[in-house]
């Protein structure tokens, strides 16, 4: 049997990390736990005023976009040479983000990493928020959101066809893909603890709607074969899709000459960033939701160190990136190029790179010491310095090159405006919310995956009846 | 596929099968292994989880899933290719920084992102189809009991469309297996 996904394997006895899963649970208790989020747990005040906060930022989004739509993209701040401004800086930012999730869901499912089950679910979900958030800039800069889907071909009557060579039109592409095949990557992940929910829902409705949803999944040992067959090929078509992603998103700016944009090791280092910012976002949720919701069972110290150590090799290689691009800058001998450093170093936006450094680099070393690996809140506040330091990056590649061009007459400052801030408040708003309802309708942990990590799912072959 | 779902002939007799109820995973594939052997076709087993082997255990050694996912990217990478090909060389020729209308390590991106898309798509339809789903209505869900089969019960059933099926003979085969309980499935 060559298809099986959640492979379980032995959980080691002699393991002196934490477990991935707490002892002493069973099938009916993993079950409960989980489902009861969803169908029992009454709504608390707390949810009901955070969900208030959130939901009043996304309509501070609405409010912004609204008035962008009337009025044009003049009132953001954006402007000759500074023509990307926030909207790409939070475009990148979020879409880095997303790819967390791909990468728990798809890569570590290939390499087999068990611990994966637990949070997969929930970083995927955050996967389709962040790509939703992300979705939103690159449409609202068009100027005309309106007419953007004169970016897919399609024949029309204009006679007109998109320019395949234009890195611009790569991303259209990419970023629906990636939004596409992780929405049915979560969906097809979901459909049978949809049917855990539709058979312990007690209200009419709710077990129509989950049935609905489930489709009449019945947990057949041939609808098994086919579907992990499906979770297999989608985990493996999905690995090279998140590579792909932000690569596509790097080449938006390594395919330009502007100085700091045109190199070579943007995709890779683009790629390390965005799983960096992306199990820092993890981390963010993860923490305060495992706590709220007492899931320190299954989201156990584990899988916060692991996670945490992931984000030192991938913040190590986001290091040796900025490493790289200085050393450049000197090697090179290109007067733009070595400006650059330099203007990255005592230009106007140098507090931007010092706080970049300090944010990417140098505070998340702490991880190094198991202390901080271990402490929650710890955790927590080096995640939030990342998630900072990688929006400051972005900012730094765009902002910082565009307004010291190759001609000092097109030198240029950037300022962004309150609809900027609205705007990206707005979609963290959105984003909030998109989670605040996700862990009441739906199983935050894959319960069917968590399963299989229990030592009573394991079967051998009973030799007598081989043929 | 004898399983597409709503197409599925359903059997005369108003007798889905017979279904027996078990406690572990274990215990059920051993079951499924045994049914097996003892010449029963038609049957099935049912388990909150996937069980490695069970599928094999009841006869089920193939599916078709890898074949449709195939299919879906390499429609996904060709179309891709030749609409690029289509629009920048023949019906929308542009010379952008004097490259060859055919500049094709550009079209590379495009083509992966859609062979990635299609192979993508048809791997969750064509599982969700090969199992013949949606169909919110089977005849097993009859069974009261079966509402565990999502959460920690296993179930084995074998139809009476099956040749071998006989309602005694079959119910005492599987009294032997000593399941939890054993229970006619209404179709």
């Amino acid at each position: 049997m060559a298809t099986n996904t959640q492979i379980p394997v032995e959980v080691p006895v002699d393991d002196r990390r934490v477990p991935v899963i707490a002892p002493g649970h069973t099938f009916s208790t993993i079950t409960e736990k989980i489902s009861n989020i969803v169908l029992t747990r009454p709504i608390s005040l707390g949810w009901i005023l955070g969900f208030l906060i959130v939901f009043g930022m996304m309509n501070m989004l609405m409010l912004a976009l609204g008035y962008l739509f009337i009025k044009g993209t003049g009132i953001w701040g954006i402007n000759i040479p500074i023509g990307w401004g926030f909207a790409i800086v939070n475009f990148v930012w979020w879409i880095g983000i997303g790819h967390a999730g791909t990468l728990i869901s798809a890569i570590l499912a290939l390499l087999r990493q068990t611990w994966r089950n637990s949070i997969n679910r929930f970083a995927e979900a955050m996967t389709l928020f962040a790509v939703a958030c992300a979705g939103i800039f690159p449409l609202a800069h068009t100027g005309r959101p309106w007419l953007a889907y004169w970016l897919f071909p399609y024949p029309n009557t204009m006679r007109y066809w998109p320019n395949f060579r234009s890195p611009l039109v790569w991303d259209v592409f990419a970023v629906s893909t990636y939004l596409t095949i992780s929405l049915v990557f979560w969906f097809v992940g979901l459909i049978p603890d949809l049917a855990t929910l539709r058979d312990r829902a007690e209200k009419p409705w709710l077990q129509r709607t989950y049935g609905l949803l489930a489709m009449g999944w019945r947990g057949s040992a041939k609808h098994w074969h086919r579907y992990e067959t499906a979770y297999l090929l989608l985990a493996g078509l999905a690995t090279p899709l998140v590579l792909s992603v932000h690569t596509v998103v790097s080449f938006d700016f390594a395919v330009g000459i502007v100085p700091g944009w045109h190199t070579t090791i943007f995709p890779p280092y683009f790629v390390a960033g965005a799983i960096y910012s992306g199990f820092a976002m993890v981390l963010c949720l993860a923490i305060p939701i495992r706590a709220i919701y007492k899931l320190e069972d299954f989201i156990t110290m584990r899988h916060l160190e692991t996670s945490a150590k992931v984000m030192l090799a991938t913040g190590l290689i986001v290091a040796y990136g900025y490493g790289m691009e200085a050393f450049m800058g000197w090697y090179s001998g290109n007067q733009f190029d070595s400006f650059l450093l330099w203007n990255r170093l005592h230009g106007p936006y140098r507090l931007f790179y010092a706080a970049l450094l300090a944010c990417n680099i140098f505070i998340p070393q702490v991880l190094w010491l198991k202390k901080f690996r271990v402490s929650t809140g710890w955790l927590w506040i080096i995640s939030f310095v990342v998630l900072v330091g990688m929006w400051l990056e972005r900012f730094i590649i765009i902002v910082v090159s565009l307004s010291r061009d190759f001609v000092t007459s097109s030198w240029g400052q950037y300022y962004p405006t309150r609809w900027d801030w609205m705007t990206f408040f707005g979609t963290i708003g959105l984003f909030l919310t998109g989670m605040w309802l996700f862990v009441r309708v739906l199983p935050m942990i894959s319960i069917f995956e968590l399963r299989t990590l229990l030592p009573e799912s394991h079967v051998h072959e009973a030799p007598e009846v081989k043929q | 596929m004898s399983d597409l779902g709503i197409y599925s002939p359903i059997p005369d007799s108003p007798v889905y099968g017979l279904m027996a109820e078990f406690d572990s995973a274990q215990a059920l594939l051993d079951a499924a292994h045994k049914t097996h052997e003892a010449g029963y076709q038609k049957m099935d087993a049912y388990s909150p989880f996937p069980i490695e082997g069970l599928a094999e255990a009841i006869g089920f050694h193939k599916n078709r899933v890898a074949l449709v996912v195939l299919i879906g990217a390499l429609t996904g990478g060709i179309s891709a290719f030749a609409l690029q090909y289509w629009v920048a060389v023949i019906t929308y020729p542009t010379n952008i920084g004097g490259r060859p209308y055919l500049s094709w390590p550009s079209f590379i991106i495009v083509t992966f992102e859609l062979t990635i898309l299609f192979g993508g798509i048809s791997s969750a339809v064509g599982m969700i189809a090969l199992n013949g789903l949606p169909m919110p209505y089977h005849p097993v869900f009859n069974v009261a009991e079966f509402a565990k089969a999502s959460e920690n019960k296993f179930f084995l059933v074998v139809e009476s469309a099956d040749p071998k099926y006989d309602a005694a003979a079959t119910r005492a085969f599987l009294k032997g297996l000593t399941p939890r309980m054993i229970a006619e499935v209404p179709s």
